[in-house]
């Protein structure tokens, strides 16, 4: 499904180039789901902006495959309809378009993309009930302004909702429990693990291992200084947990003295 | 350079002034008399006066326009040209006075039957058949019309509509006022008068179109007299052809707890300018001015506004914006006054642009003047671009750029366009926005709005 290779990436604040990710592999097959961790400033959120298209991050090496073609040339909307959806860590507030509207345009840009008919009015209404009840949200978030004046749990659930609505290939959730208490974590957790399915893959970017207690991960990554210091089971979150990222840190860094060319 | 235009329009009037709509009237003559003489002394106004500092007149002292005095001898129009507009910008469900180049055209109007004490027509047929009720409608305070274009107007104006609404009266269909522009360098004055008793309530949409680029100047005055409790609601759509110049006045004056909306919509023209004002003389009333423009190339816009507390436990809320491409420029002035003993008065205003380009520019000024203690006021301006998070985050959900820069623009517009009940007009006004909106999903709908 997604094939990252070699990835160099850096990001543009205006005169200065920062190097973020330094030569980070990664592949995640169909029907996998990856939790990526690490400490703040290790290039996780980063990872999630360069798969959507982020404008000023820039690709200074390595590659990035999704199904086996070039991703990086594609502009943000192309990948969506492509099935790429990232759950964005801080979800943006739109005043003026309705949460519902909004989940009609995205969905019919993906189905006109994929060939298929728009869904009829009742037949969207429905298919959004169906999604709200998962994620237990109100019926009348769908009418408010994108999540202009929602809480920080109705954000991420809203960010789930739009996920479950637009079904995609690949889903990338940066930061998803962060701000959320044990009930929302909950429900955002039950989201999700009613989406895995054998056709889809996930990358959960998370710094805590507690959403790992709710959705239980294939492979866990470690990210440390700009590219994977550790891979490992559902355990290796465990560990994490008990001893920190310090030592992972250290080992990513001699390693990377060994590596510089 | 003053003295051209002062000169060609002084002329223009000697030369006409015998056969204005009602010169065998006496006190009509005398307003038209007193009118010009008010423009002699006046001129056009320059940027050297406050109110015109940001909005320069220049073009208007260079590019002298024709007067036309009369309908008899008025044949010019180009009624192709005429109907076409007429196909473009017809409502549905509405009650329509049609003028062309500034004259009422029967054969493009349709009035459908009116309740009783409702009339509406034109003003120089008015003038014709009944002078007393028009004497009636055209006594009006001078000083109201201190600008040199104001005073052209009541000097020169031909025609134009009356709206007189009887107390209790309702016209429940809007009244559609269409006034098309057919031909090069003509200037038209139309005058629109609405008195509305009380309790009376009418819509008023007061529309202005023109196209091939034909370069002319509307100069039009609006008198609105709303009657204790009556609810008037005024829409302006200004879509002049890109080269016209489009200079308006719209006065109107409050009985008690009457309610008065007014929205105005700015597309066209090269130089428009609407001076918007509201006198809320009695108690309890209730003023709503909202209002968009939008520029593109080398357009001016400038709405200059003024509510006027002048009794107490009035509340009046204020909402403009502006969306500005290319090399536009737009001028947003905002007058609160709030009288002495005009407590309890509660008025907020605000004023919002968004400037799609480098270029493109705004100068945008509350002005606060309050008298009294015992009040609430609020104002707020922001000037600002797209949001590139709000951009990214709709493409990152499937819409392309120029959709989701579309859909932005037409967010930050919707809460002006929304109280347009008229489901028609409001469907055309979104279409006048820049930007397209995602395929297949028409205007942001009314049930696909936020509830605010």
């Amino acid at each position: 499904m997604l094939e990252i290779r070699n990835l160099h990436v850096t990001v543009d604040e205006g005169t200065t180039k920062r190097p973020i990710l330094r030569g980070l592999d990664l592949a995640v097959g169909a029907g996998e789901v990856h939790a990526i961790m690490g400490p703040n400033g290790s290039g996780k959120s980063t990872l999630a902006h360069v798969l959507a298209g982020r404008e000023g991050y820039v690709v200074t090496a390595g590659e990035v495959l999704y199904r086996g073609a070039n991703l990086l040339d594609l502009p943000p909307e192309t990948r969506a309809r492509e099935g790429i959806f990232l759950a964005f860590q801080y979800p943006v507030e739109i005043p003026g378009v309705a949460n519902i509207y909004l989940l009609k345009a995205a969905l019919n840009a993906a189905r006109k993309h994929r060939g298929e008919a728009e869904l009829d009015a009742l037949d969207f209404l429905a298919l959004v009930k169906a999604k709200l009840r998962l994620m237990q949200m109100d019926e009348s978030l769908l009418y408010r302004a994108v999540n202009e004046g929602f809480s920080g749990g109705e954000k991420k659930r809203n960010e789930i909702l739009q996920m479950a609505v637009l079904e995609p290939q690949l889903a990338i959730l940066d930061e998803t429990d962060s701000g959320l208490d044990i009930d929302a974590l909950k429900v955002v957790a039950n989201g999700v693990n009613a989406m895995r399915s054998p056709e889809r893959a996930m990358i959960l970017v998370t710094h805590y291992q507690r959403l790992l207690d709710h959705i239980r991960p294939d492979r866990v990554h470690v990210l440390a200084h700009g590219r994977i210091a550790l891979s490992g089971g559902p355990e290796l979150a465990l560990e994490l947990e008990r001893r920190g990222y310090g030592w992972v840190e250290a080992k990513a860094l001699e390693t990377a003295a060994g590596a510089r060319p | 350079m003053t003295t051209g235009a002062r000169e060609h329009y002084l002329g223009r009037f000697a030369a006409h002034r015998a056969r204005l709509a009602g010169a065998s009237l006496p006190w009509l003559q005398r307003l038209r008399d007193a009118a010009i003489e008010r423009f002699a002394g006046l001129g056009l106004p320059t940027t050297r006066e406050e109110d015109w500092k940001y909005t320069n007149l220049s073009a208007l002292e260079r590019r002298l326009f024709d007067v036309v005095a009369d309908g008899a001898q008025f044949s010019g129009f180009r009624n192709d040209v005429a109907e076409r507009e007429l196909a473009r910008h017809a409502l549905d469900d509405t009650h329509r006075l049609v003028f062309v180049d500034g004259r009422y055209a029967p054969g493009l109007s349709h009035v459908a039957s009116l309740p009783r004490g409702a009339e509406i027509g034109s003003l120089a047929e008015l003038v014709a058949t009944r002078p007393e009720v028009a004497a009636e409608l055209l006594d009006t305070d001078p000083e109201a019309e201190a600008n040199g274009l104001a005073a052209l107007n009541a000097a020169f104006w031909t025609d134009g509509a009356y709206i007189d609404l009887a107390p209790g009266v309702a016209i429940d269909a809007p009244v559609h006022l269409l006034f098309v522009a057919t031909r090069m360098d003509l200037a038209s004055f139309p005058r629109i008068v609405v008195r509305t008793g009380a309790g009376a309530e009418a819509t008023v949409i007061e529309h202005y179109a023109g196209s091939d680029d034909a370069v002319y100047l509307t100069d039009a005055v609006t008198r609105i007299d709303a009657g204790a409790g009556a609810r008037v609601t005024h829409v302006k759509v200004q879509q002049e052809s890109r080269r016209g110049f489009h200079i308006a006045g719209i006065h109107t004056l409050q009985a008690a707890d009457s309610r008065f909306a007014s929205h105005s919509f700015a597309f066209g023209g090269q130089l428009a300018r609407n001076d918007i004002a509201t006198r809320l003389e009695a108690e309890g009333c209730n003023a709503k001015l909202a209002g968009l423009y939008v520029g593109s190339g080398r357009q001016h816009h400038d709405h200059h506004t003024c509510i006027d507390h002048a009794r107490p436990r009035g509340t009046s809320r204020e909402l403009y914006k502006g969306v500005l491409d290319d090399a536009s420029r737009a001028v947003f002035n905002g007058r609160v006054i709030v009288r002495p003993g005009a407590q309890r008065t509660d008025a907020q205003q605000s004023n919002h642009n968004l400037l799609l380009s480098d270029g493109a520019e705004v100068n945008t000024k509350p002005q606060l003047e309050i008298w009294a203690d015992d009040v609430q006021c609020a104002h707020g301006a922001t000037v600002g671009q797209l949001d590139a998070d709000r951009l990214h985050y709709l493409r990152a959900r499937g819409l392309d750029a120029a959709t989701a820069r579309g859909l932005l623009i037409h967010a930050f517009a919707a809460d002006v366009l929304r109280d347009i009940t008229h489901a028609g007009l409001r469907a055309r006004l979104s279409t006048l926005l820049p930007g397209q909106l995602p395929e297949d999903m028409g205007e942001l709908e009314c049930e696909l709005l936020p509830t605010s």
